[in-house]
């Protein structure tokens, strides 16, 4: 380590913030990784994606969740293990700047780009990390190896399992940020739990990081708000059916393009992406002002299906859905495939199942085989025990799914009797709508 | 439509059952590492490479009632073990995208392997970037509470170039 991992600022830079009130940085490592390029990037893509387009409210960025999960590690490190002699006081450092960075690699609009592209956003935040990138320069002059270590942390293979713990587990700083600040800009009011509580009860200890029981009752609020703003917010059905025609215009693009189709907008920041050969330069120059950019060009291409599907996501005109039992109905969706070719919608991009399934909190029973590290409660004679175990309210929705599937498909097409009349009654028909 | 699903389905159908849950998420992230259309996203867990997705999807399979997911005790530990039923048959039947014909093999012989073996050769493949020698220091660094010997080490290097004859 140099001199510059220890050095401070003169003055403490604090960062007024709505979840936390403040965020503040003495350290000149975080000072400095907060100014570089990559990091201020992450002001340009949205930490829920699409959700803005149901939860309006919903337009903060990936930038203000990393600063949050910074502000929670700082505070566990700086305060709660300050006097712990189970934690690692050498790693400080590591955790901060794991924290500050841990979703540096995210995309525009990740959770599509990675499905159409197939890429990873984790894999972008090794090579930011590791590449020639104004963080690596910050990172390298703490010492050669902090890159690699702080890459590590973030791709969970580090050495210490407890760095690890604390920015990814069951109950970890990301979660603790994201939950109660997306509910904070969507304006629910699930999300809320006691996070002081929280903090002030996590102990290091092995390889973990455990809690102490007295602090389980506000553990139990943390897992229900979890489960609560899953449903009624990251697999809310208006989001999930903006997301889907996001992903479709993506596809549509794409094939366009492997067709040899001339934009008449050409997609210059698009190409790699359509060839498979993204370069870390290419991925830093997408962002979701960039992509919405592109959008509102191509609701003019003379392509029908970009230009509607465009237009659809610009304009906000989202796909309706009904609910679909796939071991039910997976019969039907080959009949519905056939009648929207004849009514001239093309199934591809018309039609779409989309699942959503969620696991409040998933658990380990000594003997059986899991890959879930699950919440440990530290009791008062120093015994472990697995959290299910002690209270009723997590067994209860311990290990249980919740998934739902439904339909989407674009229902003013359907109502639309000016063409193919008879075809689209019978689509309605079998998908039960009525209601016109 | 639902491909995804189907293509997990292949790779049930491929095996007949495939017997506990670190096992299969090792058998298709293997699978995935040498190219076949499988689309789930793996992480670093604690057991090596691992796949929430995976976890999800074989769950719906169940709700779905295509899968039967059997929790069984074996000398003092629990396992799962997963089959197709007749259902997922009729699912499998009606799609069109046939499975490549490699895939049987290729799934047949890792489901042959013990978990513990495809823990190890699937946290290699994982570090598969690295150097031989690097990407062994880093395996024993990550799974030093498994204890595997130099001769598992080589077992599953041995192992890894086997399976190139597949593809």
């Amino acid at each position: 380590m140099t001199t510059y991992a220890l050095q401070k600022l003169a003055e403490e830079k604090v960062f007024k913030d709505p979840v936390h009130r403040y965020i503040h940085v003495r350290d000149q490592v975080i000072w400095d990784l907060v100014g570089t390029r990559e990091f201020q990037r992450l002001r340009r893509i949205r930490q829920l994606g699409t959700t803005y387009l149901t939860f309006h409210g919903a337009e903060h960025s990936r930038f203000n969740h990393s600063l949050g999960v910074y502000e929670i590690i700082r505070r566990i490190v700086d305060d709660v293990f300050a006097s712990r002699p189970e934690w690692d006081h050498s790693e400080r450092l590591l955790c901060l700047c794991a924290a500050l960075l841990h979703d540096l690699g995210h995309g525009p609009f990740s959770h599509s780009f990675e499905k159409v592209f197939d890429l990873d956003h984790e894999h972008f935040t090794q090579e930011i990390i590791l590449g020639h990138t104004e963080v690596n320069r910050v990172l390298t002059k703490v010492a050669p190896d902090f890159p690699q270590k702080v890459a590590d942390v973030i791709a969970k293979t580090y050495e210490n399992k407890q760095v690890i713990s604390l920015i990814s587990s069951q109950i970890d700083a990301d979660r603790m940020d994201y939950l109660q600040r997306d509910a904070y800009f969507t304006g629910v009011s699930y999300g809320h739990f006691d996070m002081e509580r929280i903090l002030r009860v996590l102990r290091p200890l092995d390889d973990q990081v455990v809690i102490k029981s007295s602090g389980m009752h506000a553990v139990e609020d943390y897992i229900m708000s979890r489960y609560q703003m899953y449903w009624q917010v990251y697999f809310h059905p208006v989001t999930r059916s903006s997301e889907v025609i996001l992903t479709k215009i993506l596809h549509r693009a794409k094939e366009l393009s492997a067709q040899g189709y001339q934009f008449a907008y050409e997609p210059r920041h698009f190409k790699s992406m359509f060839t498979g050969n993204v370069t870390l330069k290419d991925y830093l120059n997408l962002d979701e002002s960039v992509v919405t950019y592109y959008f509102q060009m191509w609701e003019d291409e003379k392509d029908p299906i970009l230009r509607d599907l465009c237009d659809r996501f610009m304009q906000r005109r989202l796909f309706k859905y009904v609910e679909f039992d796939p071991s039910k109905e997976y019969k039907k969706l080959n009949q519905l495939e056939q009648l929207f070719k004849e009514a001239e919608l093309d199934p591809d991009y018309y039609l779409v199942v989309d699942s959503s399934s969620d696991l409040p909190y998933d658990f380990y029973r000594p003997g059986e085989e899991e890959e879930r590290v699950p919440i440990h409660l530290l009791m008062p004679g120093g015994e472990i025990k697995e959290l299910s175990r002690q209270s009723e309210i997590v067994d209860a929705i311990s290990g249980k799914r919740r998934t739902d599937h439904k339909l989407y498909y674009p229902k003013d097409c359907l109502l639309d009797d000016s063409s193919h009349k008879e075809t689209k009654q019978k689509i309605l028909g079998i998908l039960g709508v009525t209601e016109r | 439509m639902m491909k995804d699903h189907a293509r997990l389905m292949q790779a049930f159908s491929a095996v007949d059952e495939i017997v506990g849950r670190k096992k299969l998420q090792k058998i298709i992230f293997i699978a995935k590492k040498h190219n076949y259309a499988f689309h789930e996203k793996y992480q670093f867990h604690f057991f090596g490479p691992y796949s929430e997705e995976l976890t999800l999807r074989v769950e719906e399979l169940c709700n779905m009632g295509f899968l039967k997911e059997f929790n069984e005790k074996k000398s003092g530990y629990y396992q799962y073990r997963y089959e197709i039923t007749d259902e997922g048959r009729d699912f499998l039947a009606s799609q069109t995208e046939a499975p490549s014909a490699e895939l049987e093999p290729f799934l047949t012989d890792l489901n042959k392997q013990s978990s513990r073996f495809l823990e190890l050769v699937s946290t290699i493949l994982y570090f598969d970037t690295l150097e031989e020698a690097e990407c062994i220091e880093k395996v024993k660094k990550v799974k030093e509470k498994q204890n595997y010997t130099e001769e598992e080490f080589q077992e599953a290097l041995s192992y890894i170039a086997h399976l190139k004859n597949f593809s």
